[in-house]
């Protein structure tokens, strides 16, 4: 039986959400910065099963499963867009792909 | 069990480091799956041992695969003289390290099966699957509404328009 405070893995799981946003800010790179979005995905949906396990209920685990629905959808389309911004400015850099912003 | 948990913890916590701040791709696409993997065991721990399961078969099976196929499709940072430098024990010391730490704790919780008792209060997949379809039967079908909008839209986002042009008008 596990005998870690829930606040220590609440904490690894803040670390990890931290981990990817910091690489969501600092990268350019889109491939990059949607592996780091998977992170914090990923640190929500173990956030949601130490909850379950606290509590000792499955809901924790249904809400997982939810969320990787959700992460196969916004991978799969994520990944086209890419190819898509890819095949058009033969660059992944995502400051290259401004031109709606306003230029003054 | 809790060595188990500051183990993998440590694991998905470095491998991650590595993974945000790498300059290769694939590189730090390996790394993400490490730290995939080093989660899943902290799922089991956590005595959740069907989405343990889910994790090692979604994420890194499923979801990780798109991402290297569509990294590999880019051809990202390859170079001629890739493969080269790939071989140099500088690339690959880390991750084979904190593979054989996971490793080794698989080896050790398989050589006391015996010794550790089975989790009494861990959530089956068998009550994880009444409650998905009975009190969240609402959210299933929703799901497979998204999942239906995300095959129509990978579609029409990854479609290439085809080019008409005569061939005596193209003028690059």
């Amino acid at each position: 039986m596990l005998t870690v405070p829930v606040e220590t893995q609440i904490l690894f799981a803040g670390i990890l959400f931290f981990l990817g946003l910091i690489g969501l800010l600092v990268r350019r790179n889109m491939i990059f910065m949607l592996m780091s979005i998977e992170i914090m995905f990923n640190s929500a949906g173990l956030v949601f099963i130490i909850a379950g396990t606290h509590w000792k209920q499955p809901d924790g685990q249904v809400m997982f499963i939810f969320i990787l629905a959700v992460t196969a959808v916004e991978v799969s389309i994520a990944l086209a867009l890419i190819l898509q911004v890819y095949h058009h400015f033969k660059t992944l850099d995502s400051d290259a792909v401004n031109n709606l912003k306003d230029q003054n | 069990m809790n060595v188990f948990f500051y183990i993998a913890a440590v694991v998905a916590i470095i491998s991650t480091v590595m993974a945000i701040s790498g300059r290769n791709a694939i590189h730090s696409l390996l790394y993400l799956i490490l730290s995939l993997l080093a989660i899943s065991v902290i799922f089991y721990v956590l005595s959740a041992p069907f989405i343990a399961a889910l994790e090692v078969i979604i994420y890194a099976g499923a979801i990780m695969v798109l991402f290297i196929f569509v990294t590999m499709m880019l051809n990202i940072g390859l170079e001629r003289e890739a493969e080269k430098k790939w071989l140099k024990p500088r690339m690959w010391i880390i991750p084979s390290i904190l593979a054989a730490v996971l490793l080794l704790n698989l080896i050790f919780a398989v050589k006391n099966v015996q010794t550790i008792v089975p989790d009494k209060e861990a959530i089956l997949p068998k009550q994880v699957g009444i409650s998905l379809f009975s009190t969240y039967l609402m959210g299933v079908e929703i799901a497979a509404i998204l999942l239906m909008a995300g095959v129509i839209g990978a579609y029409h986002l990854g479609r290439q328009k085809k080019k008409v042009k005569h061939r005596f008008l193209e003028t690059n």
